[in-house]
């Protein structure tokens, strides 16, 4: 793909604005500020990876982003859509059509098999059943699991399982990818193959990928920024020149 | 989610815990059995006894006489309206003008009289009653061997089955088992019977007078009693009692009632009339009217009343009868709701350890874009498909259960020598209503998880492995 267009597109607008943005609870007497204050953006087309140790409050934050939690103060803006003014049925809307999650865990549910797993947000987004089988079998082939859908995921290893929650993640083409340790539980060279994928996600469909991860050097081999939290604080934020070899990015850092 | 998807994946997710939620639906089956085999038995029982009752016209009938009989069914009805001696005679003027009163079908007077008849040559003594030919349609006539009167005016009688054993001398003796209706029937349908009867006929001398001399000069009425003999023709042997409420006056024997009226025989009230009835038309001792329906017996007896007689209706008896069996079938009803609430109960704790049990698939789908709505419809239309089956299995069950029982009842019904009976009925209204019910019930019951369900936070949710 020309450096350029990707350029004019990453430019063009601020997909992610977070501002101040505070995430606290109570465990018990103790109030856990889980995200503290955190000012990011990020532009389209960015591939940013969050990084820290566990409870620096990097999967914190990305449950923010994707709607799965509220900040207890700040704001979080996605694409104009202020994510804590929005109502709980909008929140759902949002996540079903502009955010797709993979996590560490694969979560795909075990009583279906891949084909329904991968099917099942087109339910919920109501598409129409003759539709839906068509759509949910391209995204699997695309993956390379297209002679496993009628496997249940624990007829899988972990890296097709995994496989299959990115087709699941990308069935209702949302514009954001966000990835919980995506391969934290898989050996390194299915973890290749699976950050292959988010890759090639990132360049071909322009997707904006958020991934958390605890593995500098494989935030470093794929990510164009590096964003470093520490107890719930931003601690550094630097564009990735090394990954600049396959992603051509420009200053969408602060 | 559409609610096609929503049941698709409701019916995979019970699958899922198979056993589990099978106990569940038995668990409601045996709720809207308990509920169908209560009901049916009450409306069953409701329905027997209705089919006595109103079989037997009572509920639609009202008996009327006269104030001079110095006879009335109530107190209050003896110290209200007019005094007896200034009150009407209940004649045939009387009789036609009730029976042009609004919703009175038909007002026939009740005649009735203490014979002798003869069969083969063996005398007999019995009460004996005009019956209207509207009478053809009661069901106090089902199982009739032979015919009803072939006109209104036809020689012929219809015996009551014990008459008929009577006059065969197979009066049975206590405790044996009564002949059949069908086994009496057969030797005496088509024979002669003679009546012999006191005809009461105007003296040929004040027939012949003129009768202006005769209204002016009331010490000259008079009428003389003449006996007379007529043959009938038996056509009928009913086995129930067509004059069940008359109790000890009740007639063993009916002739068609235009010819006891033709007959002129001798009234009880005729001596008490004698001035009116010299003078013109017969009075009647009790007259019956039939309205409608049984709503309208109130308004008819008033009208009646102030007409200035005497009027007997059962309709109060009916009211508590009916309310009577509006409370057994409350009662019954709400015993079988018990076994119903015990099984909602049961949905609900299948459905809350569902909840436990898929808490991580909650969180998945709502983290892939499930709405509080999709995951509230999912849980609910679980509840509601355990609901149908259970209903519809529950219905099935409670039907056979009532099956059995009628069964049995009706083995000790025969053992008892009495003739079969339907005491539990199941109407397409219990039917449908039982499965919705049912369906209510559970949905009812789903409430509380589904919503529980739905307000799960999926970060919560996600969190534990």
């Amino acid at each position: 793909m020309p450096a350029s267009q990707l350029e004019s597109k990453v430019n063009s607008s601020i997909a992610i604005r977070a501002e101040n943005l505070c995430r606290h609870y109570r465990m018990g007497e103790a109030l856990i500020r889980a995200v503290d204050g955190i000012s990011i953006q990020v532009a389209s087309g960015e591939f940013v990876a969050l990084l820290g140790t566990s409870g620096s409050g990097k999967s914190s934050l990305l449950n923010l982003i994707a709607g799965l939690d509220r900040p207890t103060s700040g704001t979080v803006v996605v694409e104009n859509n202020d994510l804590a003014k929005l109502s709980r049925e909008e929140l759902a809307k949002y996540r079903l059509h502009t955010v797709g999650m993979v996590f560490q865990s694969f979560n795909l549910i075990p009583s279906m098999t891949l084909l329904e797993n991968v099917e099942l947000p087109l339910r919920f987004a109501e598409v129409d059943r003759d539709k839906r089988d068509g759509l949910a079998r391209q995204a699997l082939d695309r993956v390379g699991l297209g002679a496993r859908l009628r496997h249940r995921p624990t007829e899988l290893s972990g890296g097709e399982q995994q496989r299959a929650s990115l087709a699941r993640a990308l069935i209702n083409q949302p514009r954001f990818l966000l990835a919980d340790e995506p391969t934290g539980n898989l050996d390194s060279q299915t973890g290749t193959e699976i950050m292959n994928f988010i890759r090639e996600f990132n360049e071909t469909l322009g997707m904006t990928i958020i991934m958390v991860t605890h593995e500098r050097a494989l935030a470093e081999r794929y990510a164009s920024r590096l964003i470093f939290l520490a107890d719930g604080k931003l601690l550094g934020d630097q564009s990735n020149a090394a990954s600049a070899a396959t992603v051509q990015t420009s200053g969408g850092g602060l | 989610m559409k609610t096609y998807d929503m049941a698709e994946l409701a019916v995979r997710n019970l699958r899922e815990s198979f056993l589990r939620n099978s106990l569940t639906t038995v668990g409601i089956s045996v709720g809207v059995a308990s509920l169908v085999a209560m009901l049916s038995l009450g409306i069953g029982l409701q329905q027997l006894a209705g089919r006595r009752l109103e079989k037997s016209g009572l509920f639609d009938t009202v008996v009327v006489t006269s104030r001079r009989d110095l006879r009335s069914f109530s107190r209050e009805q003896e110290e209200t309206g007019p005094a007896p001696a200034e009150s009407p005679t209940l004649n045939e003027d009387a009789r036609q003008k009730i029976a042009q009163l609004p919703d009175v079908i038909e007002a026939y007077p009740d005649i009735r009289f203490i014979t002798e008849l003869r069969y083969e040559d063996k005398p007999y003594l019995t009460m004996m009653a005009g019956l209207p030919f509207s009478a053809k349609n009661n069901d106090a006539f089902d199982g009739m061997q032979g015919n009803f009167f072939s006109s209104d005016t036809a020689s012929e009688v219809i015996l009551q089955k014990s008459f008929a054993a009577q006059l065969l001398g197979k009066t049975p003796k206590a405790g044996a088992e009564e002949p059949s209706v069908v086994e009496l029937a057969k030797p005496l349908l088509g024979k002669q019977l003679t009546m012999r009867y006191s005809e009461r006929t105007a003296t040929p001398a004040a027939g012949a007078a003129d009768t202006k001399e005769n209204s002016s000069n009331p010490a000259g009425a008079s009428y003389s009693v003449v006996s007379h003999e007529v043959t009938l023709k038996i056509v009928g042997v009913c086995d129930l009692d067509p004059d069940s409420m008359r109790g000890q006056a009740r007639a063993r024997i009916f002739l068609p009632l235009k010819l006891a009226q033709n007959l002129h025989v001798m009234q009880p009230s005729d001596l008490r009339d004698t001035t009116n009835l010299a003078s013109g038309a017969p009075a009647y001792t009790t007259v019956e009217v039939h309205v409608k329906s049984p709503t309208q017996v109130q308004p008819v007896e008033d009208a009646i009343k102030k007409m200035g007689f005497n009027t007997f209706s059962i309709v109060d008896a009916t009211r508590s009868l009916r309310q009577f069996f509006a409370v057994l079938d409350l009662f019954l009803g709400i015993f079988g709701s018990l076994a119903l609430a015990v099984a909602s109960i049961g949905i609900i704790n299948t459905l809350v350890m569902a909840i436990l049990e898929r808490r991580r698939e909650i969180g998945i789908m709502k983290a892939i874009g499930a709405s509080d709505g999709d995951v509230k419809g999912l849980f609910f239309a679980e509840a509601g498909v355990m609901g149908i089956f259970g209903g519809i299995v529950g219905v099935a069950l409670g039907w056979t259960i009532g099956r059995v029982i009628n069964l049995g009842t009706n083995v000790y019904l025969k053992r008892q020598h009495f003739p079969p009976e339907q005491i539990w009925f199941v109407p397409w209204w219990l039917v449908l209503g039982a499965i919705g019910f049912a369906i209510v019930v559970s949905l009812l019951s789903g409430l509380y998880p589904a919503s529980r369900a739905a307000r799960l936070d999926p970060v919560q949710a996600l969190r534990y492995e």
